[in-house]
């Protein structure tokens, strides 16, 4: 592995690479461990070449409070299944072995991570070629807990920005992001709104006045032709419940993998990522 | 740690106390939980806010709760003076009007058009469809399935107000699932909607501003002791789920050094058990709902299943500044099982003709423990914080009796 390849500056080299080619990312959303640890491996494997340009990988909780009931329930099958965080961070670092070019990002809860310990979490992510972190329930006024750390250890910290964050407000939730900002399209939880082009166009310009930074939008993008709209008015488009709908239709009766399982994560991201590409800025 | 000057100062400017608390939130809702600290600060500074309340408090609520000498349990216990502050008379039957009303008002000056609650035990939701019922808001509880089949009087009562019960089937199907499901409604509905949060938790100021609401049960109950026996309390007990009603209890008096704090968890099986809502005595520090303090977890940082006989104790965590007293040693935190509140639900319906509720008997529970063992001019005061009538179709299971 290439050392000086890690952590934001994969992310930023990733962003540079599309902007050459003049479109945007396609980040897929993906449950660690979901439906077991074997299939998650070999999803997050084909991931790249089916169009996935950075990989969210989803470190499952119990109680995950901003999430609707696909990601909710995908959390528990991988929790069933054994999922701990310490294999979530032993399967980024399988998928390293092989892609050195990917980006992956954590995403989740804090409780898990506090529970780890913080620098135990942030050695071992670091080490595991994990490039950044989204926690939902750490906004700014938390930084000290992880997010100055975690920029510490040269990794990203992404945040999210909502309807709700105004322009004052804007300021200080840019503060210390780095990699991209994390646009949630609507206010509500995962699954259940529909992202419309227009009106999260708007709020990319707006956030745009602010920041430097490549802007992915996510929440309520389901459809290529959903992707394709917001893929030319955004640098990202983040697809997660309609994956974790498509693995969840693939598993027989017992919530079990089925041959069928990784093609339908993988079908799904190559009819996204073509969306992704015919919105071509 | 150091012993602070003083245990009444906190939160500080982040919403900690010592380490815990905190805003644990996600963006979509950080605004207006920045609004509401304003809001709350305002509202402080506005003697008409407090009148409001004050009118509120006494004519609806019907406040001052009285304190009661609990003569026959105190001979029969053969020990300590008891006394219950009697906040089980309150309007709804519980001491979550007083916490309901405020924020209610708060929501008023704010604009918002929608309520919405958690509830555990119902006791909660009851008071805010009370709540809502009187200022004319549409209101929706979050219940867990489990609690909702196991309070069906409360649900209805719910309905009867008005309030429309939404039965919560994720998770563990109690109280701490009601709450995460209350948290989607209130990031998808933020423009319009005002979260009453029934605990002393939650992202900051909640704790505190639950506090302050429910520290009239300590303020009137410092009076009245010292009305009643010309002096203060030795024994200060109260159940705690989240701590609402022993915050309340507990706050006005952390400066009295001579008074001696107990707060009692649910121990439900037995500790050892690991069947058990004891959130201090089994748990250790974590993040959940908005805070940090001491949760049910397990190694991975996964939240574990509460387990109590009382829906009101069954969640796996507790209010931030009970994580701090606790850490500070202010307070003593012990536990009752479901064993021991059953028969202290008993004895003080049999002897003193109060059908306590189950949440209130943990702490009846342990005075039982301790009073036979105190002398005789030791004065015990323990929140009565509701009544038992939501409970006796679980009591009737528990005994083998069919109703």
């Amino acid at each position: 592995m290439n050392d000086l390849v890690t952590g934001r500056a994969r992310i930023d080299a990733r962003f540079e690479k599309l902007q050459a080619e003049g479109r945007a990312a396609l980040v897929t959303y993906v449950m660690s461990g979901d439906p077991d640890q074997e299939t998650s491996v070999e999803i997050m494997a084909g991931l790249p070449a089916a169009g996935a340009d950075i990989i969210e990988l989803g470190m499952a909780f119990t109680d995950p409070m901003a999430d609707g009931p696909s990601i909710q329930v995908a959390g528990l099958r991988a929790l069933k299944a054994g999922i701990t965080l310490e294999k979530t961070m032993a399967m980024a670092a399988a998928f390293r072995r092989h892609d050195t070019e990917t980006p992956i990002v954590l995403m989740g809860y804090y409780n898990p991570i506090h529970a780890y310990g913080v620098p135990a979490f942030l050695a071992t992510a670091k080490t595991s070629g994990i490039d950044g972190l989204i926690i939902v329930d750490l906004p700014p006024e938390e930084d000290a807990e992880l997010c100055l750390p975690a920029i510490e250890a040269g990794l990203s910290f992404i945040r999210l920005a909502t309807p709700t964050t105004d322009d004052a407000r804007l300021v200080k939730v840019l503060q210390n992001t780095s990699g991209f900002v994390y646009y949630v399209s609507y206010t509500g939880i995962t699954g259940a709104g529909s992202a419309d082009a227009d009106t999260v166009g708007k709020a990319v310009s707006r956030i745009r006045r602010h920041t430097d930074l490549p802007i992915a939008v996510g929440f309520g993008i389901r459809t290529p032709e959903q992707a394709r709209g917001i893929a030319s008015v955004a640098d990202g488009t983040v697809v997660g419940s309609a994956f974790i709908d498509a693995l969840r239709n693939s598993l027989d009766a017992d919530g079990t993998a089925t041959a069928t399982t990784v093609s339908a994560v993988l079908d799904l991201t190559r009819e996204l990522a073509a969306g992704v590409a015919a919105g071509k800025k | 740690m150091s012993k602070p000057n003083s245990y009444r100062t906190g939160p500080d400017g982040a919403g900690r106390f010592g380490s815990h608390g905190g805003r644990f939130a996600a963006e979509t809702l950080m605004p207006l939980i920045l609004e509401l600290e304003d809001a709350y600060r305002a509202a402080q500074a506005d003697p008409s806010f407090r009148e409001e309340l004050d009118y509120y408090l006494e004519h609806y609520a019907g406040r001052p709760s009285p304190l009661y000498f609990a003569e026959r349990l105190t001979a029969h216990f053969g020990g300590a003076k008891i006394y219950f502050k009697r906040d089980e008379l309150n309007h709804t039957g519980s001491h979550k009007i007083n916490n309901c009303l405020g924020q209610i008002l708060l929501a008023k000056r704010m604009g918002k058009t929608r309520i919405i609650a958690e509830t555990g035990a119902g006791q909660h939701g009851v008071a805010s469809a009370t709540v809502s019922a009187l200022f004319g808001l549409p209101c929706t509880v979050y219940m867990g399935e489990v609690d909702v089949e196991r309070q069906q009087p409360n649900v209805f009562r719910m309905k009867l107000l008005g309030s429309e019960v939404i039965p919560v089937s994720s998770g563990s199907r109690t109280l701490k699932d009601a709450l995460n499901e209350a948290m989607r409604d209130w990031v998808t509905n933020v423009a319009d909607t005002f979260y009453i949060i029934g605990t002393v938790a939650g992202p900051h100021p909640y704790p505190e501003l639950v506090r302050d609401f429910q520290s009239v049960i300590g303020d009137e109950a410092k009076e009245q002791i010292l009305k009643a026996e010309g002096r203060l309390p030795d024994t200060l007990v109260a159940c705690i789920g989240g701590g609402s009603n022993a915050m309340g209890l507990f706050h006005p008096f952390l400066d009295d050094e001579s008074v001696k704090i107990v707060g009692v968890e649910a121990a439900g099986d037995g500790i050892e058990t690991g069947r058990h809502a004891a959130s201090i005595t089994g748990g250790r520090p974590g993040v959940l709902h908005g805070n940090r303090t001491y949760l049910l977890q397990d190694e991975d940082g996964q939240i574990t299943e509460a387990h109590s006989i009382s829906a009101g104790l069954d969640y796996p965590g507790i209010g931030p500044e009970h994580a701090w007293l606790h850490d500070v040693g202010r307070v003593e935190y012990s536990s009752a099982t479901d064993a021991d509140a059953l028969a202290a639900f008993q004895l003080c319906s049999k002897l003193e003709g109060i059908i306590p509720a189950l949440e209130p008997a943990h702490a009846l529970a342990h005075v039982a423990k301790i009073a036979p063992d105190l002398p005789k001019d030791h004065i015990i005061v323990m929140n009565m914080c509701g009544r038992g009538d939501k409970d006796i179709f679980t009591v009737a299971e528990m005994l083998g009796v069919k109703i």
